[in-house]
């Protein structure tokens, strides 16, 4: 019985989403909900009947089988079938009702690639196309997505459903994109999954395990592209390789306290072997082609990472180079800052970090800090409590008193 | 926020010719400079190196072989920067590697294309 109470969880989270998307795709945005409600009560009455008579001998088919019948007397007793969905099918025989809902493994992967293009389009903000996914691509609860997002229910329920009401608004269709407008529609695609990734990587949430999955749900959607001839493209093999040399340090860089340990800090034991050389394996399949992406640039700088002999600071200060020339962002210009550190050493590097016009930045000052470590005592401590201020995590607080405490010995 | 043109002019010198350690200690000077200006956000537009070969074309079809007769000197490339003002261009500017080969920085106001259009009509 331990063991159902584990398998039904999982089962919800990979049923839902498949099952929700292909619903979801005969059913369209503008009646979205009604095949996400057909997908809640499957598992209600699974939770139910599963739970009186025991586990059937294949649960995967037994929740197709109740999801269909749901779908069809849904469909079957509403209006909408005469309306929307009947119109469609007039020419095809008098048994139209015998409508066909396909549960196949090809038909749910691509209802769930198109399904991923129709969520991630720009007319909905980048929050609610991650919040949108994690739902509905997913099969997060609202309650797991609030707490992801350290935010309440209601926020999210809000979010989700103006979300929804935009996609109907703009007519936003669940299919595939076209052939020659592929290229483009998958870069919005690849920011949420790289900002989903970002969200489980860099939360401040407490829940670990939460954080996780997020990172495990990125890297499957970018798996699922890369699956598809259409989608498997040089950048969306270099976003998985990014994804997977970050992820060989979750468990390195999470101190006891839920705390982020610094990356010299690291007990480099920890690092996962396996996900190293699959983010290699992908790195090496993203470099075909001439186009260089930040996820190539990213990917090759977090590779950088994962060797573990010291001359690797100047290839990632080249890396940062380039990455900023490409795009500007506080983060980049940060850890160039700190790779400049590592082949310049800290004086240098200080005077380029006050260049860099970031003060009020949380992770400036714990930069600064940090440079100014062994070399302006005084400064660095300084820094660090103007970095306490900042921030609101208290893991993060914690971290910080120490080099504080440390730098007052 | 202002663009400026950063444009470097250099002698042309055939007989120099670097080894491939001093080609890289250039190439990462530039890029470490250009990376330093990017991290600050000012860099607008990395732009292009210019090559040794080219044309100058002149009215009535003219076509000559570039102004190497005339001046020694000639562009080697731009970048664009982008600040408030000429002052914090030009201090950009001081930190450029061209210099160590002998060359200049010319900096220059970028006029928007609207604005240039606006004074021809």
């Amino acid at each position: 019985m331990e063991k159902d109470k584990e398998l039904i969880p999982h089962l919800f989270r990979a049923e839902y989403s498949k099952i929700t998307a292909v619903l979801g795709k005969l059913f369209g945005f503008d009646h979205i909900e009604i095949a996400e409600d057909i997908v809640s009560d499957t598992f209600m009455l699974a939770a139910e009947s599963w739970g009186q008579k025991g586990l059937p001998d294949n649960p995967v088919a037994w929740l197709y089988t109740v999801a269909k019948n749901k779908a069809k007397d849904y469909l079957k007793r509403n209006q909408l079938f005469s309306d929307k969905i009947a119109s469609k099918l007039k020419y095809n025989s008098q048994e139209a009702y015998e409508i066909e809902i396909d549960l196949s493994g090809k038909n749910i992967t691509d209802s769930q690639l198109q399904m991923m293009f129709a969520i991630c389009n720009p007319v909905i903000p980048a929050e609610a196309q991650i919040g949108l996914s994690l739902r509905i691509l997913c099969g997060f609860g609202i309650e797991e997505i609030a707490d992801a997002f350290l935010t309440n229910k209601e926020t999210i329920n809000k979010r989700l459903f103006r979300a929804k009401e935009k996609l109907r608004d703009e007519h936003i269709k669940i299919e595939f994109p076209d052939k020659d407008e592929v290229t483009s529609r998958l870069n919005t695609v690849l920011t949420t999954l790289y900002l989903l990734f970002n969200e489980g990587y860099y939360s401040l949430s407490q829940n670990i395990s939460l954080r996780k999955d997020l990172c495990v749900e990125a890297m499957r959607l970018t798996y699922l592209l890369i699956g598809n001839e259409t989608t498997n493209q040089p950048t969306v093999n270099a976003l998985l390789a990014l994804m997977c040399f970050h992820s060989s340090r979750f468990e390195a860089r999470l101190g006891q306290h839920g705390e982020s340990v610094l990356y010299e800090e690291q007990d480099t034991s920890l690092w996962d072997d396996e996900l190293i050389a699959r983010g290699q394996y992908y790195l090496n399949k993203s470099s075909v082609g001439n186009a260089i992406s930040k996820y190539h640039l990213e990917a090759a700088i977090a590779y950088w990472h994962t060797i573990k002999t010291v001359d690797k600071w100047e290839h990632i200060l080249q890396l940062y180079n380039t990455l900023l020339m490409l795009e500007y962002s506080p983060i980049a210009a940060l850890n160039r800052t700190y790779a400049l550190s590592k082949t310049i050493g800290k004086e240098a590097a200080i005077i380029e970090a006050e260049k860099l016009r970031l003060n009020g930045n949380y992770l400036y000052h714990c930069l600064m800090g940090y440079l100014y470590s062994g070399v302006e005592n005084e400064c660095a401590i300084s820094n660090f409590e103007i970095a306490l201020k900042l921030t609101k995590a208290q893991a993060d607080k914690i971290q910080i008193r120490h080099y504080i405490s440390d730098l007052k010995n | 926020m202002n663009e400026f043109s950063l444009i470097f002019r250099n002698e042309q010198n055939p007989d120099v010719q670097f080894s491939p350690e001093q080609m890289q200690d250039i190439l990462k000077q530039w890029r470490d400079w250009m990376g330093g200006m990017a991290a600050q956000n000012k860099l607008s537009n990395p732009g292009n190196r210019l090559g040794f070969e080219g044309a100058v074309v002149r009215k009535n079809n003219i076509v000559t072989d570039g102004p190497y007769a005339e001046i020694k000197e000639m562009i080697s490339g731009y970048i664009i920067v982008k600040t408030d003002t000429l002052e914090e261009a030009i201090e950009l500017a001081k930190g450029c590697p061209v210099f160590n080969a002998g060359g200049c920085v010319e900096v220059r106001s970028v006029i928007p294309m609207a604005v240039c259009e606006g004074t021809v009509s």
